[in-house]
């Protein structure tokens, strides 16, 4: 079997990154994004890409360095409100924007990757998100039709990764990325520390390796805080 | 005197059952956590995939993976677990959260809230409210009585794109705590007015019906 481990985040991109493309982004705010893709992303200069991930990044870090160079054609997100490039964009009709309500999204994801074309949610019900959409009654209740999602590429974050491709993620950065891993024609994971094949517990494998198709360490990191909030000692 | 931010979160806070678990807000809303009761014990979710989460930390335990859904550092407690969004959200649309305070732009008699989006502006999304309001067993709603130029904020419709129907349950104001009729023909009850606070002023300052 040929080797799932590439060198950088640039040869794992080689071949995959086209224009048009529909690209996955795992992560929430920063926490959890694929840093090390997004920018291999960036230096392809693919354009017009449809990007679904939750938030837009913030000005010079996360999708916020692909709005820079005007890569993003549309953003799929449930909140976005982090930077001034995207409100640009944005306001100037540069920039399209589908809001998904963020349970909505995650479940678009996972349903996507699980082979489900659809599914009902009581999410949105009576508002403009259900414009358009089919709304059936279960058992006394309304509730509205949303779509799976599959990408052809999703770029996720994951904390330890071994060569098959078995993913374990750290705390809340674990967020978007295992759906996201799930619901896409070829996923690249970005991992911070790549060890050795049987190294990681089978009952602790977040992500099933069947699931990651390429896989890279962007060690080292250093990892982004959008809000430090910290206590004093009493 | 009307509540203040505090006063209001704290007042919020007597609503909490031992047992809850509970999904807080950003704003006033997250202050609630300051005021849980002695004797109550409750279990914070964070719809961003944590359950059981604990306060800010000290300076020398901030670790970037541990967040809130405010994009906020926070800690971990004895017995946090964390999972997927879809997970997350499993939880919140499947209704095994007890209760969500949150804030508002507008609420109507009805139940009907309005807190994302006003036409016109640059709107930054719904996040999570949405599926918030449509599964969570209870929802609370702490707001200002009224919007910056006086205007009523409970109205007898709302004004702005909807983030959910019938969805409020109770209101907690600056003047005093109010039961919303989200089942029945709508209306606004008065159960409890801040010290001071007359009758006479919650009627001269809400628009909405006021039943019983």
């Amino acid at each position: 079997m040929a080797s799932k481990v590439y060198k950088d985040a640039k040869s794992a991109l080689e071949g995959v990154a086209r224009d048009g493309m529909m690209v996955m982004c795992g992560g929430f705010g920063l926490c959890g994004i694929p840093e090390r893709l997004i920018d291999a992303l960036r230096e392809s200069g693919v354009k017009n890409l449809t990007c679904v991930s939750n938030n837009a990044g913030v000005d010079g870090a996360g999708l916020g360095l692909l709005l820079a160079t005007r890569q993003i054609k549309k953003m799929i997100s449930s909140y976005v409100g982090e930077n001034k490039i995207f409100a640009q964009q944005y306001l100037a009709g540069e920039l399209e924007l589908e809001f998904n309500p963020q349970g909505t999204m995650s479940e678009r994801i996972r349903a996507g990757g699980a082979g489900i074309p659809a599914f009902f949610t009581p999410t949105g019900v009576g508002t403009i998100i259900a414009d358009g959409k089919e709304v059936r009654d279960f058992d006394g209740r309304q509730y509205v039709m949303e779509r799976g999602l599959f990408a052809d590429v999703a770029l996720v974050r994951a904390w330890k990764g071994d060569s098959a491709g078995n993913l374990v993620y750290r705390k809340a950065a674990r967020n978007f990325n295992p759906m996201m891993a799930t619901a896409a024609k070829i996923t690249i994971a970005e991992v911070e520390e790549l060890v050795p094949l049987g190294s990681i517990d089978p009952d602790h494998v977040h992500t099933p390796a069947i699931f990651v198709k390429r896989i890279i360490c962007g060690a080292p990191y250093e990892k982004k805080i959008e809000q430090r909030t910290t206590r004093k000692a009493a | 005197m009307p509540w203040n931010r505090d006063q209001m979160a704290a007042r919020a806070a007597r609503e909490l059952k031992d047992g809850y678990y509970v999904n807080l807000g950003i704003g006033i809303p997250t202050l609630v956590s300051n005021y849980v009761p002695e004797d109550v014990d409750i279990t914070l979710q964070s719809e961003n995939g944590m359950l059981g989460v604990g306060p800010f930390p000290l300076d020398n335990e901030v670790d970037a993976d541990i967040i809130n859904a405010g994009k906020q550092t926070v800690t971990e407690i004895k017995g946090t677990s964390y999972f997927s969004s879809a997970d997350s959200f499993g939880m919140v649309r499947g209704g095994h959260i007890d209760l969500s305070i949150l804030g508002a732009m507008e609420v109507a008699e009805n139940g009907d809230l309005a807190n994302w989006m006003i036409p016109g502006k640059m709107v930054k999304g719904m996040g999570g409210a949405m599926d918030l309001v449509a599964g969570v067993k209870r929802v609370i709603v702490v707001m200002e009585h009224v919007s910056k130029d006086g205007s009523s904020k409970l109205l007898p419709k709302c004004t702005l794109p909807l983030t959910g129907q019938r969805v409020v349950d109770m209101v907690i104001t600056e003047l005093g705590v109010f039961e919303i009729d989200k089942k029945g023909t709508g209306g606004v009850k008065v159960i409890e007015l801040a010290e001071g606070v007359t009758l006479d002023e919650v009627r001269q300052k809400t628009a909405a019906k006021i039943v019983g």
